[in-house]
């Protein structure tokens, strides 16, 4: 394989961390929760996929939607039982995060006794083997990956950007108290911030099991995790930080595999990530924001 | 207060000698057996991990998320001694232990250096960077065996080690964060740059809290491996190193008889759940979710459970005595 299509299958791969960081990023800039939950939710979001397609039988496009409106309620859910009350007090971070790494583990357990622990295998949904450019190997999930990320970007771009709720999200990120003084109801932004969040986390578990179609229980620890260090090298909290981390994150993968053993991927996106946090703390994109006394 | 605060420190080492007793002979008859005495070790284990992460975490104020990164650099680099060394046991399996630590604080070093330059979640990521690096490294290395795991390693740890291991690092701990140097660490918890302007080295006191915390770690490493006779990499994963995270904030961050309690359930309680293995993590993440939301600080807090306390509490002197009271002290500034 050439070293152009290395990139693009990288780029294929990066999408969906894209897309997962995406949801870390949104949630982080509301709450300053790592929401470690948050890759599980691609877990329940590939599984809904299944059991639309397998069990039910429901058509492609109907799987699709129905897994991503059940992640965005399990999201919501998720936000008012287990972290609206520890939000709402006030509580240190760290009861939040260790609230999120229940959640984790009640997620990954609790399909484990649904589903069993042996993995299940997603029939094709979008796959049309690989595509032929020149001396271009790309395989076709890779460039469905890649268009639905950017399309997905840009949606949310114009949700943050232009519409009512993306103001009082941005509003609540920026200083929750002085929103709450302006009138804006900030539980309903934080509730509608993780529903989107997951929503995202959907789309990125419908890629994943048309790219990789084999899906386990604890599928969502080590890819949410990924996900998240793309959040943090793009600059947490900076929606085209968190894309650019999942692309760089993907690219590097696919490089490592490619050229130096796949063994390796796991540390040497790990050593990209701490080489980025001790040279620029805030990510690539990220603004530094100094503490005042 | 000094004459009382000797007379207590006498009970409580009166108190662990016993305890120490009563659990050899029971050992000693056979009356617990090897699953018992196996998972007793694990529970000590567990109370030199969970104490030296809350030094870094409930004292220091420092999210560490790679904690098992520091215990398997121990145990790996005591094994590996106590495998190729060739002294006898009784020599070679003390300096096993010292030297599991001190790799470990080695590794803390160069760690630590860069990462508390950071803040907060970022010092838990990059922490939980390090931690995977470390795995996956030991992974693939031949003379750490590989994903196939380290065998052959003596089973040197027995419950007099452990026990007496546990309770130096807790009076260790202990001791450390009721002198000026503790002090100086909870003073950064509070408020790092107030410590600053006050003259406290803040980079020197958080390298060194950091650094004890995994020595200690790299201790436990070490007992866990000549427990065990086996280390395979993907034992010290995240999971692990949430689990003793999980300890410490379910005992409460800075306080040590917290991490203890703590400690002592969660290893117990996993192997009574056992014969309904099916809903055991199950009921676990419950059990954490609701601690968290109904007591975010966990179970004791930043308090202390003490002897001291208990006796004023029992004479009715309890509110007046707190303030100056040692075991509950420093607490009330925090």
């Amino acid at each position: 394989m050439g070293f152009l299509s290395q990139v693009i299958n990288g780029l294929g791969l990066g999408s969906i961390y894209a897309l997962v960081a995406l949801g870390y990023s949104m949630v982080y800039g509301i709450v300053q929760l790592i929401n470690f939950a948050h890759g599980d939710i691609i877990m329940v979001g590939a599984y809904a996929t299944y059991v639309l397609l397998v069990m039910v039988g429901a058509p492609l496009w109907a799987a699709v939607v129905g897994s991503i409106l059940f992640c965005t309620l399990a999201g919501i859910f998720i936000e008012r039982v287990a972290y609206h009350r520890l939000i709402n007090m006030n509580a240190p971070r760290i009861s939040l995060l260790i609230t999120a790494i229940g959640v984790s583990i009640f997620l990954q357990n609790l399909s484990q006794l649904i589903f069993k622990s042996d993995g299940r295998s997603v029939p094709n949904m979008f796959n049309f083997g690989t595509v032929q450019a020149g001396s271009l190997q790309i395989t076709s999930a890779a460039v469905i990956n890649i268009v639905t990320s950017v399309v997905m970007m840009a949606g949310l771009q114009i949700l943050v950007g232009k519409t009512k709720m993306g103001k009082a999200m941005r509003a609540t990120s920026e200083d929750a108290e002085a929103a709450k003084l302006m009138g804006i109801n900030t539980n309903s932004a934080i509730a509608f911030t993780f529903g989107v969040g997951s929503a995202l986390a959907a789309v990125g578990a419908v890629l994943y099991c048309n790219t990789y179609p084999m899906i386990t229980p604890y599928m969502g620890g080590l890819l949410g995790l990924k996900a998240f260090v793309a959040a943090v090298l793009g600059g947490i909290g900076n929606i085209p930080g968190a894309m650019l981390g999942g692309y760089v994150m993907g690219v590097a993968e696919s490089l490592t595999k490619g050229y130096i053993s796949s063994s390796f991927t796991d540390a040497v996106v790990f050593g990209i990530l701490i080489v980025v946090l001790l040279v620029k703390p805030d990510g690539l994109l990220g603004k530094n924001v100094s503490e005042k006394v | 207060m000094k004459k009382k605060r000797t007379v207590f420190y006498l009970l409580i080492l009166a108190l662990v000698l016993l305890l120490y007793l009563v659990f050899a002979q029971l050992i000693d008859a056979k009356v617990i057996n090897r699953y018992y005495s196996g998972i007793i070790t694990m529970v000590c284990i567990n109370i030199i991990l969970a104490v030296s992460l809350n030094l870094a975490t409930g004292f220091l104020g420092q999210l560490v998320l790679g904690h098992a990164g520091f215990m398997s650099v121990g145990a790996y680099a005591a094994a590996l001694f106590t495998i190729h060394s060739g002294l006898p046991k009784m020599v070679s399996f003390p300096l096993a232990l010292v030297l599991g630590g001190l790799v470990a604080a080695v590794f803390g070093v160069l760690i630590g250096v860069p990462a508390l330059r950071l803040k907060g979640d970022y010092l838990a990521i990059i922490t939980l960077g390090f931690g995977e690096i470390i795995r996956v490294v030991i992974t693939n290395m031949d003379f750490t065996g590989g994903a196939r795991g380290l065998r052959g390693i003596k089973h040197l740890t027995d419950f007099t080690w452990v026990y007496f291991v546990a309770v130096l690092t807790v009076a260790a701990v202990f001791a450390f964060i009721r002198s000026r140097h503790g002090r100086a660490v909870i003073s950064i918890r509070e408020d790092e740059i107030a410590a600053e302007a006050s003259g406290i080295n803040t980079t020197y006191y958080k390298l060194l809290a950091f650094i004890i915390s995994a020595f200690f770690a790299g201790v436990a490493g070490a007992l866990y491996a000549h427990h065990i006779g086996v280390l395979i990499p993907s034992k010290f994963d995240f999971n692990y190193s949430t689990e003793i995270l999980v300890m410490v904030v379910l005992g409460g961050m800075g306080s040590i008889t917290g991490s203890i309690i703590a400690a002592v359930v969660l290893t117990i309680l996993p192997e009574f759940l056992r014969n309904f293995s099916d809903y055991r993590m199950v009921v676990y993440s419950v059990i954490l979710i609701c601690v968290m939301l109904f007591k975010p600080s966990g179970l004791l807090g930043q308090h202390e459970f003490s002897l001291v306390g208990i006796w004023d509490a029992v004479r009715g002197k309890g509110k007046r005595n707190r303030a100056d009271g040692p075991a509950v002290g420093g607490q009330k500034g925090a």
